[in-house]
């Protein structure tokens, strides 16, 4: 199975997980090294000045995962822009999953937003993963606008709702000339299985695995999903048919 | 004198450089961005980037994210 590459850089794992939410740093470690990821997002946000806490890079080993600065809670992309020099500063990557967002209750990106902070970013030398809608046009708009890849939700964040416009999902994957990454919704294996078979590049998620009874076992269920709906997809579906045809022979049945 | 650090008020005996701050908040230099007045500071210019008074700064590092 080939590696995904994004932007000329290869990464062997096209599961891409996140780093929030888990009951503890060391159960997030353990469920990196389950998922077989090798890029994990992480939030920029102020230094508690008044409390010492346990740095979130003492569970991640950088030589083996790579750091994708994300821009979330950003809801203009004035902010978004700032964050984002910020995280290339303290990354020392010009990385950034962009997200604008647009709905307090949905996490819906803002598309005007969305379109003119990647246009800032990508003149100013980042590599721009947008997080957006699950649009044709839109993603289409953002790969012109130069994002290095394409980055539809599937549901609402952290709603484990599954894909909920394949048909969308796939017109994304045969349209777009930039990898297109499932990100959002996911709830269990199952959903990032359909996403990869469905035509995905990869599958980007937190809270399916962080928000898990177990989350390591629940990392470990994704990447044999994610794989298991690469290779079906690689393989070649069936068409689906409304009448059943036989697997077995009809001649020679006993009694005939 | 008076900065603003990170939203809230915060006092500092005289200007200082961004890396003297870092020092005296015990954060370590390597694992944070410095935003002074509203413009990232490279690692290279922390020596020489003074904070005065009515400054504002800005001091972010990585947390859990999705």
């Amino acid at each position: 199975m080939s590696d995904l590459v994004i932007a000329g850089r290869t990464f062997r794992s096209r599961l891409i997980v996140g780093t929030g939410k888990y009951p503890s740093h060391a159960i997030m470690k353990a469920a990196h090294e389950a998922s077989g990821a090798d890029m994990v997002t992480v939030a920029v946000r102020r230094v508690d000045i008044s409390r010492k806490t346990e740095s979130l890079l003492d569970y991640i080993d950088t030589a083996k995962i790579f750091l994708l600065p994300n821009t979330a809670a950003c809801y203009t992309a004035e902010d978004a822009i700032r964050t984002a020099r910020l995280g290339r500063e303290a990354g020392m990557s010009n990385w950034v999953k962009l997200e604008v967002i647009g709905d307090e209750q949905t996490l819906f990106p803002d598309n005007e937003g969305l379109l003119e902070a990647t246009r800032v970013l990508v003149k100013e030398g980042f590599i721009v993963l947008p997080y957006t809608n699950d649009d044709p046009v839109m993603c289409r708009k953002l790969a012109e606008a130069g994002a290095a890849a394409v980055m539809p939700l599937g549901a609402p964040i952290g709603s484990g709702l599954g894909i909920q416009n394949p048909n969308n999902i796939r017109i994304i994957r045969e349209q777009a000339k930039v990898p297109v990454i499932v990100d959002a919704g996911v709830g269990t294996a199952s959903d990032a299985a359909v996403a990869m078979e469905l035509g995905a590049d990869g599958v980007l998620m937190n809270t399916a695995i962080a928000g898990a009874t177990d989350p390591v076992s629940m990392a470990r269920a994704m990447k044999l999903a994610v794989e298991a709906g690469r290779l079906a997809y690689l393989a070649g579906r069936i068409p689906r048919k409304s009448y059943a045809t036989a697997s077995s022979p009809l001649q020679g049945v006993v009694g005939s | 004198m008076t900065i603003k650090l990170n939203g809230d008020r915060h006092e500092i005996a005289q200007p200082l450089s961004v890396s003297a701050l870092l020092v005296t908040l015990e954060i370590d230099a390597r694992r944070v961005a410095v935003e002074h007045n509203l413009a990232v500071v490279k690692k290279a210019a922390y020596d020489t980037s003074i904070v005065k008074d009515g400054d504002e700064v800005e001091i972010v590092n990585f947390v859990g994210g999705g």
